[in-house]
């Protein structure tokens, strides 16, 4: 415990770090998201190629794109963007298909309804589809926001990795307070995040906990 | 008044939903677009607010084009009810309502006011104001959705199969409801359905459309019963259509005969004493109908008439409502479904006055026919 205690400040500085790496990307990635999901529910054509196209990112191993991503986009080697570029695309990856999906499960007389009273389509989108698009929305950056905080690490093999620097470099060493300590940093970073973005949903739906649906 | 010039729709593929559709919608009243599946009636309704683009021809509000103004803003303008009620599932009942004040920039609280008389003017309770769509009934859920469409008071209601997801007996309050509100707002209303009856119970002109969106007929719904123009009109609109077509005569005529009558707690022996042609009426303290006794009934009973021992009646016939004489199909019915055979007539209060028989229902109709008072 004396390593931990003696290096207490470096972790909280580099766990800062690790959130900047991983949760830029979640935001980053919903904003990317939001518009291809859209076009993807409203273009039949634009769905059969978004939604497999992104799909398909994933399979991707995130070393190979860690290591590519410089070449892709002409970045120092060195570069956090390049980490969270690789991250981006994963969340963008995760969120398109269900944001299309849920964007088309909004029942057709509410649409109907919300165009016939005057909304023109961007409005409809901001007014009613965004908001029911929340519980589906909140599902999937729970997801991303978790699978980001793992991977960051794995940029440390690149050099830039958050508390993925405790690891390796307990690996190295044979520190293994080091490497306990980078795992439980990580692990409790990804549950504060996934409570807090739960609660954020929680509180941003107060109509889908209503009734029979009731969820909490 | 809302106009349509030689309307058409031809959808891409070449189906054509409307055709060549002329009609003239009167102020205030309630027009119904009616006809089975594929007739364009949904069509034709929802190319009045531009949800539906037509292909051809001219649809004048009050005599506007619609396209002189953007769809959005035209919209506004015009109150639409849908199927389903098609609530914002996100939205509390009260914020539903309010939509259309606030897209034309009402204040939040000033539009939720309003909303809430609008809530007491469709008959909902005030608690459900807070609630969501998903916590009501459909009945009441429908009820929201006219209450939305009317938030901005605008002149013409556009009403889209608006009860066709709702169990009958809902139906038909919410009918009736809309008669009610009709009857104090005055709207321009126009109601799609694709059943007749409610065509014929709403509407104060009927335009039967048929397969393919051409028009079959545009007539009151007496004369559409009286006086269907073709034989697809007489088959949608229903083989009983005589009988339904009495609805709309008055049964002043008819003659309401006494009518022998035992209140609750009369003593068996006087209670036989009354019966006529084996029947009696049996009637609380205040006179109103609550059933039937005959010799059989009594026969099973010690001592006194009760409420629970009788054979229940037919339909009432209110002989006055309100100034009005009930119809001739209330009297008919009230004496067809009478175990008597006497249909027992009721005032304003709902207190027995008389009985009428079939015969007099008839007897009432040829004569009214004699005088010319019967559509032909």
């Amino acid at each position: 415990m004396n390593w931990v205690s003696d290096h207490l400040d470096d972790l909280l500085a580099v766990s800062l770090d690790h959130l900047g790496l991983a949760l830029l990307p979640v935001l980053a990635g919903l904003l990317i998201s939001l518009p291809l999901g859209w076009v993807a529910s409203r273009w039949r054509l634009a769905r059969r190629i978004l939604v497999p196209v992104t799909g398909i990112l994933y399979a991707i191993p995130s070393l190979a794109l860690f290591v590519m991503m410089p070449l892709l986009i002409g970045t120092q080697i060195l570069d956090p963007v390049n980490v969270q570029a690789v991250l981006t695309i994963y969340t963008v990856s995760l969120l398109v298909r269900s944001i299309a999906d849920t964007l088309d499960a909004v029942p057709e007389s509410v649409l109907a309804a919300a165009s016939a009273l005057g909304y023109r389509p961007i409005g409809r989108f901001f007014a009613v589809e965004l908001p029911l698009a929340v519980p589906v929305l909140i599902a999937g950056l729970r997801v991303a926001a978790v699978m980001n905080m793992s991977l960051v690490a794995v940029g440390q093999l690149i050099g830039v990795g958050g508390l993925g620097f405790f690891l390796i470099d307990g690996v190295q060493r044979g520190n293994y307070a080091s490497i306990v300590s980078g795992i439980v940093a990580i692990v409790v970073l990804a549950l504060v995040v996934d409570r807090l973005l739960a609660l954020a949903g929680w509180s941003l739906t107060p109509w889908a906990r209503t009734g029979k649906g009731a969820r909490r | 008044m809302i106009e349509f010039q030689a309307v058409t729709k031809r959808y891409d593929d070449g189906t054509v939903a409307v055709d060549h559709l002329d009609l003239t919608i009167d102020d205030g009243r309630i027009t119904v677009l009616v006809g089975p599946s594929g007739c364009g009636k949904t069509t034709s309704l929802r190319m009045i607010n531009r949800m539906v683009e037509a292909t051809s021809g001219t649809i004048l509000v009050d005599g506007e084009d619609i396209r002189s103004q953007p769809a959005a803003a035209l919209r506004r303008g015009i109150g639409y009810v849908i199927q389903n009620a098609g609530l914002f599932p996100h939205r509390t009942v009260l914020d539903n309502v309010a939509t259309v004040p606030m897209l034309l920039g009402t204040k939040k609280a000033v539009a939720r006011k309003r909303a809430e008389e609008l809530l007491a003017t469709v008959g909902l309770p005030p608690e459900l104001a807070r609630r969501y769509p998903s916590q009501l009934s459909g009945g009441q859920q429908q009820r929201v959705g006219v209450a939305r469409a009317l938030a901005a008071d605008p002149p013409v209601l556009l009403m889209d199969e608006p009860f066709s997801a709702v169990d009958p007996i809902v139906r038909d309050d919410l009918q009736d409801e809309l008669l009610r509100l009709q009857s104090e707002l005055g709207k321009t209303i126009v109601f799609v359905t694709h059943d007749i009856d409610e065509a014929i119970k709403l509407g104060d002109r009927v335009a039967v459309l048929r397969v393919g969106g051409k028009l079959a007929q545009y007539a009151s719904p007496a004369e559409l019963l009286a006086n269907p123009v073709d034989d697809f009109v007489a088959s949608f609109v229903g083989r009983d259509r005589g009988y339904r077509a009495l609805g709309f005569l008055s049964a002043h005529g008819v003659e309401v005969n006494p009518v022998p009558t035992v209140a609750v707690g009369t003593p068996v022996a006087d209670a036989r004493e009354r019966l006529e042609g084996g029947w009696a009426a049996v009637v609380d303290d205040a006179g109103r109908p609550l059933g039937w006794v005959s010799e059989v009934v009594l026969s099973t009973l010690d001592k006194a008439v009760t409420a629970t021992d009788v054979v229940s009646g037919g339909s009432l016939y209110p002989v006055d409502t309100g100034g009005r004489a009930g119809s001739l199909r209330a009297a008919l019915d009230a004496a067809l479904s009478s175990p008597a055979a006497l249909g027992v007539a009721v005032d304003g209060d709902g207190a027995v006055v008389g009985a009428v028989t079939a015969e007099s229902v008839l007897k009432a109709l040829a004569d009214a026919r004699r005088a010319g008072e019967v559509p032909s």
